[in-house]
């Protein structure tokens, strides 16, 4: 049996819980609703994030458009994302919603702008 | 001079919810002034997920956010005007207004929305002695300079004070390809979010060093690096525990500060603690007529709440507007904040109040664990429920039952308290 201790991160309560993994069952305790007991199963088990940065603008009103991964990807894959999003740039205008680039370094999810970016005239 | 039922101070998250809910409670001629030459305020530059759970049920980006509620002034047609600075605001609630297209104006509103926000605490207030090379910014700065004009600020990086925006951007200028070396705090405990030690700092093995601040800047026309010693329990620092760490840049996060000179000039009364203005439960200052929400009534941790709370700042001055009532109401009750919570919001409440239950919002000034709270209406002890943790960082919250005090006629003060058993 294996025991970790964690800080739920899916709200700012951040709930101190423990995950125990026996046998393959996970069990979590300490979390205080369903959202949290779901995170302690999946960051033993295949830890992932939402990974936000920033993509240069063409044309567009703003230098920047702040840009996010459509949903959260495995940890591990950030660096190789992130290589993937400062290479990239966008003409203006572009749309909240708007992939910037799709399947992000092979992890099957796109990144989307975060921001409604005017021409700049 | 133009006339307004409501002017709005500030058209980030505070001003623009505060709009939506004044249009919503039925004033129709509204008007927001913003400084910048965009609505979203501050959002804007968070480009960071994890904003908008309890608002929308989802993690939207700080920009994402604050399109929704710009989405709303849009679509309801509210009124407002961008790159236009408010100079003063008179105690009758007369604005003195300058921009490009009119010069100088004046504005009389029916009420008046304070939502201006807050600013960061500066080096010039931490008495760190040296030089003034380049590369010490405020970690707000940074984050503007990255995320909006898309500079990079530094390689070699060290923060001093882990409030949130500092261990955002130490995420943020690791992904980015920075080393960010070490976050030293002054504080045996972090004034940031759990939730933003884990995924910035405890994610990418920054080490957080407690306890703990610069010393000394090294360099002259650009930092070089900075000297980082122990601190004791009076926070001052312990001789033989310097260690040099080499850095291009310093970013501080340090503290935010109530932005109140307008509310100075109205004359609103100012909380000593908080920064920001006294207000009552219907979040009107001092001034009557005048109101306050948002982060320049006192700094938050989460937009949700900053929204839930400049609604209500909408709906009062809706109300306020509407009314032409004069005086502020005369039976209010003080709620004091004493034995480990450092200040309240509202710092009154009136029995003659319309709502129902007031949600009081406060911090501690330590880190508690197995602590009650308790609420005292005289000697008897009305309410009483223990807290696993309790931080400094974590802003709080407790409702009290406009009901609950129907048995108390002559109560003149509730206190909020922790306690140990």
């Amino acid at each position: 049996m294996e025991e970790r201790e964690l800080i739920c991160i899916c709200c700012p309560l951040g709930c101190p819980m423990t995950v125990r993994i026996d046998n393959g069952a996970v069990t979590v305790t300490g979390n205080s609703c369903a959202r949290g007991a779901e995170y302690g199963e999946k960051e033993v088990l295949s830890p992932t994030r939402v990974v936000t940065s920033t993509v240069k603008v063409i044309d567009g009103e703003f230098a920047m458009v702040p840009v996010k991964t459509k949903t959260d990807i495995p940890k591990g894959k950030i660096f190789d994302c992130m290589k993937e999003i400062q290479k990239a740039s966008v003409h203006a205008p572009v749309a909240i919603g708007d992939v910037i680039i799709e399947n992000c370094a092979g992890t099957g999810v796109s990144i989307v702008a975060a921001r409604n970016v005017k021409n700049h005239n | 001079m133009t006339e307004h039922d409501i002017v709005i101070i500030g058209g980030g998250p505070a001003g623009l919810a505060a709009a939506a809910a004044a249009k919503k409670a039925g004033t129709e001629d509204i008007l927001i002034l913003e400084r910048e030459g965009h609505l979203g305020g501050i959002l804007n530059q968070c480009i960071h997920n994890g904003f908008g759970l309890h608002t929308f049920k989802e993690e939207l980006t700080g920009p994402e956010y604050a399109s929704r509620y710009i989405d709303m002034i849009e679509k309801e047609q509210i009124p407002y005007k961008l790159n236009t600075m408010v100079l003063s605001i008179s105690s009758d609630r007369v604005l003195t207004v300058i921009n490009r297209e009119e010069g100088l104006i004046q504005i009389k509103a029916g009420a008046v929305i304070l939502a201006m926000g807050c600013r960061e605490r500066p080096r010039g207030a931490l008495n760190i002695p040296g030089y003034r090379p380049a590369g010490i910014y405020s970690a707000g700065t940074a984050q503007r300079l990255m995320n909006l004009d898309g500079y990079e600020v530094g390689k070699e990086v060290v923060i001093l004070g882990s409030g949130d925006i500092g261990l955002i951007m130490a995420r943020r200028m690791t992904l980015e390809g920075a080393k960010v070396k070490v976050v030293a705090e002054l504080m045996p405990y972090s004034g940031g979010l759990k939730r933003n030690i884990v995924q910035c700092l405890d994610d990418y093995g920054i080490p957080l060093k407690l306890s703990h601040t610069v010393v000394e800047i090294h360099g002259k026309e650009r930092v070089t690096g900075v000297t980082l010693a122990a601190v004791d329990e009076k926070r001052r620092p312990v001789p033989g525990t310097e260690e040099y760490y080499s850095c291009d840049t310093l970013l501080l996060s340090v503290g935010l500060i109530p932005e109140n000179e307008l509310s100075k000039s109205a004359g609103v009364d100012l909380d000593q603690i908080t920064g920001g203005p006294v207000v009552n439960d219907c979040l009107e200052t001092s001034i009557s007529g005048v109101f306050a929400c948002g982060n320049v009534l006192h700094v938050h941790d989460l937009v949700d709440y900053v929204s839930e709370e400049a609604a209500l700042a909408g709906r009062s001055a809706a109300a306020y507007a509407g009314s032409q009532k004069e005086e502020p109401s005369s039976s209010n009750i003080r709620i004091r904040a004493v034995n480990g919570v450092r200040y309240t919001v509202p710092q009154f409440v009136n029995r003659e109040s319309e709502a129902d239950q007031w949600k009081i919002r406060f911090r501690v000034s330590d880190v508690y664990r197995d602590r009650y709270i308790s609420i005292y209406y005289g000697d008897e002890r009305v309410y009483h429920k223990k807290k696993k943790v309790l931080a400094p960082g974590e802003m709080e919250q407790v409702a009290i039952k406009k009901e609950s005090l129907e048995k108390y006629p002559d109560l003149a003060e509730i206190v909020i308290c922790t306690e140990e058993d």
